[in-house]
């Protein structure tokens, strides 16, 4: 019984944030909120809308950073899975990438921030030799007016993640004796590949590569970070709209997020458009039978564009670590002249909220995710079949629906229902974006579990709850951990989920992390940015430790 | 005595409509009945039907009974009938006395008697005194015995062996089946055998039955 309520609560979750949150936005846009005296339908707030300073551009913008942002990640990690694929050096460039995933969005930006800005880490290396620099030269390269520095904060974080779901999706094609057959036809490793392998590989990948586009063109925090200002991505713009004082903005900032649903729905219905492109080129070629066997220019670029996107996001890290601890710091010297704690001892005391809240809705959300989806899985292992097609496009609705189009409706629908700013209303925001990750992430250690365990074990006269207990629980403990600390994780890094439904009065790390962002005090940014760094890895850790400790004498329960 | 042990009373297993088996059979405590066929005709469904583990996707209709009782409806815990694969599927996180703990009924009451029971279930498959060793540290021969012991442990009234010994060696195979067999005659247990070896039903000495040919 307890597990049919599983999958209903999956669905729930899933399903109704997102259109109740969509309604809260689309009437206002409309003109239609009584709280605020809009009576009447209308197209006003659409005129206010368009009538806002280089609005278009904003929303050209948008569609841009999201369209090339994708590509890019995407090409780079085709590339490199093509060119290296099942050698030893791309299983550690994977342990070194893998990390990465779990770091916050705003920590990656403010590490490659504190990489190229002129007074970064980079312009010290070459500064005064090369550049002849005695001051930090007056250059736009955060914040450049093409968003170049924020497609490349994006890039470098989206990477890790289609490299990820690639892997998940690699097994299935049988790599090793596909690619051996296709290297018997004579074809080149990266052309064998892409013509061979890639085209059963992307299906599968499909929707998280749509996840990636719906993020990139409504992206917050990474815009606000590293995102051009004069005009600011749409998104960036709709939130100030949206955290004006006066509430008549609030019919403004509605109308936009009706805007940047239909960006983010351009920028997928262009890339579909790509995707047939790309198949035709695809076809053309290998019909031609080109070989294409002279890769190994690519071959060493594929790995250079991994190296250096992780490589750029661990150097900006050491960064953030020094300027968290420094003490003076002249430009252009390369390291601080003193190292100094007390910028911790200033900032720990304000910091101590805001942990406490990030820990708090961390830990019960990310509970509560998985405890959903063992009752999903175990409601599907009682079914006998696998859900459909259409629950995984349901699984990934808060995912490709831009977050400000349904979080400005979800935030007056709390604020209606005087539930805004609890606690509970900033879970129940989290667990809808902790709920799809955790699923995910389960769904094949849990398909992978060897049945037979289980038919033993009733064989031995042991009930279902038993069995769950004793047996699929500590075998499956170490994944289970796992999964825990990706949905930990995913929880700590969110920030407009947090923003908007925290109203402010609920703050965690990663909030106040990049509210500091224009402040512009390094060594404050560098200590709130390392706790963003810090805690989805500590989550690891533990997901880590724990099961090696309490299995340690059975070696079959190692990795 | 008619009733004592395993009876597969007109049981017909279907896959979209295609019938895969079709059999009814009287097993006698401590007599083995082997279900021989090419891998993939559907073997296996029978022994997961009279477990009652069958894939949904299979229907199946016929009666099953263990030692006299229908257990056609019930839930495979309550059927009292243990089953080997050709895997050991020792539990991983426990050590091998765990294992046979884990096995061992309820009934069995008291800390004292339930550790006497473990080492006398182990002395009886040559493997006194390795309680607490990790199943994975064992040789793939003991691995076997102590699959053994453990369903014996667990006292079924029936056993269901799922080509048990076929990822073992020739040597390893003939002693292990050897036990296996005896012990089954020894706990006057009926054997339901799915094999593809013909050695195997031969050794087990008792009906043949053909599927899928």
């Amino acid at each position: 019984m307890l597990t049919r309520l599983g999958p209903m609560l999956a669905i729930g979750l899933l399903t109704a944030p997102v259109a109740f949150g969509l309604a809260g936005t689309v009437l206002p846009a409309f003109g239609y909120l009584p709280a605020l005296g809009g009576m009447e339908f209308g197209l006003a707030p659409f005129a206010t809308l368009f009538a806002e300073p280089a609005i278009l551009m904003s929303a050209l913008m948008s569609l841009v950073t999201g369209l090339v942002t994708a590509a890019i990640s995407l090409t780079a990690v085709m590339l490199f899975t093509a060119a290296w694929g099942g050698t030893r050096l791309f299983a550690r460039i994977q342990h070194l990438i893998s990390p990465l995933l779990s770091l916050p969005h705003a920590a990656s930006a403010f590490a490659l921030a504190f990489l190229i800005a002129p007074s970064g880490m980079i312009a010290r290396l070459i500064s005064p030799e090369l550049t002849g620099w005695e001051r930090p030269p007056d250059l736009l390269i955060v914040h450049d007016p093409l968003g170049l520095s924020m497609m490349a904060g994006l890039i470098v974080k989206e990477i890790p993640f289609l490299l990820l779901v690639t892997l998940a999706a690699l097994p299935q094609v049988k790599p090793a004796r596909m690619r051996a057959l296709i290297a018997s036809m004579g074809y080149g490793r990266i052309s064998g590949f892409v013509l061979g392998l890639w085209p059963s590989i992307y299906p599968q990948i499909r929707l998280p590569v749509f996840a990636v586009i719906a993020f990139a063109t409504s992206v917050v925090d990474v815009a606000a970070i590293l995102g051009p200002t004069t005009p600011a991505p749409l998104a960036v713009r709709l939130v100030n709209w949206m955290n004006d004082p006066d509430l008549s903005m609030r019919f403004l900032a509605s109308a936009g997020a009706v805007l940047q649903l239909g960006v983010t729905a351009a920028a997928i219905l262009i890339w579909i458009g790509f995707e047939k492109i790309g198949a035709r080129l695809r076809d053309r070629v290998a019909c031609a039978g080109r070989r294409l066997r002279r890769d190994s220019g690519l071959r060493w670029g594929a790995l250079a564009a991994m190296l250096v996107s992780a490589g750029a996001i661990f150097a900006g890290l050491l960064a953030l670590g020094l300027w968290s601890v420094a003490g003076l710091w002249q430009y252009p010297d390369l390291l601080p002249a003193r190292f100094d704690l007390r910028n911790w001892m200033r900032v720990l005391p304000s910091l101590v909220e805001p942990l406490a809240i990030t820990l708090f809705v961390a830990f019960i959300s990310t509970l509560v995710a998985v405890v959903i989806a063992i009752l999903c899985f175990v409601r599907e292992d009682e079914m006998g079949y696998p859900p459909g097609r259409g629950a995984l496009a349901l699984l990934y609705m808060p995912l490709l629906v831009p977050q400000v189009a349904f979080l400005f409706g979800l935030q007056l629908l709390f604020i209606l229902t005087g539930v805004q700013a609890t606690m509970a209303a900033l879970v129940f925001a989290h667990l809808v974006f902790v709920l799809p990750y955790a699923y995910l992430s389960l769904k094949d250690p849990w398909r992978a579990f060897d049945r037979r365990y289980d038919q033993i074990a009733a064989g031995l006269g042991k009930g279902p709850v038993e069995r769950f207990f004793q047996i699929r629980l500590p075998m499956l403990a170490r994944p289970l951990l796992a999964v825990a600390a990706i949905g930990f994780s995913v929880s700590v890094g969110l920030y407009l989920p947090t923003l908007l439904i925290g109203a402010g009065r609920l703050t965690t790390i990663t909030t106040e992390a990049v509210a500091l962002a224009s402040g512009g005090n390094r060594r404050v940014i560098g200590i709130y940015a390392f706790m963003q760094m810090v805690l989805p890895a500590a989550g690891f850790a533990v997901a880590t430790i724990v099961p090696a400790l309490i299995f340690r004498r059975y070696r079959d329960m190692h990795v | 005595m008619t009733d004592a042990g395993l009876f597969i009373d007109g049981v017909t297993i279907a896959l979209e409509g295609r019938e895969i088996v079709s059999l009814t059979k009287r097993v006698a405590p401590g007599e083995v009945l082997t279900v021989m066929g090419p891998s993939g005709a559907g073997k296996s469904t029978l022994l997961a039907y009279v477990g009652g583990f069958l894939d949904p996707v299979f229907s199946a209709r016929g009666r099953v009974f263990v030692a006299g009782t229908e257990v056609t409806a019930l839930k495979p815990e309550d059927r009292h009938v243990g089953v080997l694969f050709q895997d050991p599927l020792l539990f991983p996180h426990m050590s091998v006395g765990g294992n046979l703990m884990f096995a061992l009924p309820e009934a069995v009451r008291g800390r004292a008697a339930r550790v006497e029971r473990v080492a006398h279930a182990l002395e009886g498959v040559g493997l006194a005194g390795l309680e607490a060793r990790d199943p994975a540290t064992l040789s793939g021969g003991q691995k076997s015995r102590v699959a053994l012991a453990r369903v014996l442990a667990s006292t079924p009234r029936a056993l269901l062996l799922d080509e048990p010994f076929s990822k073992l060696d020739a040597e390893l195979r003939a002693q292990t089946r050897e036990l296996v067999f005896s012990k089954a005659r020894e706990s006057g247990l009926p054997v339901l055998l799915v094999t593809h070896d013909a050695a195997d039903a031969e050794a087990a000495g008792g009906d043949i039955v053909r599927i899928g040919e």
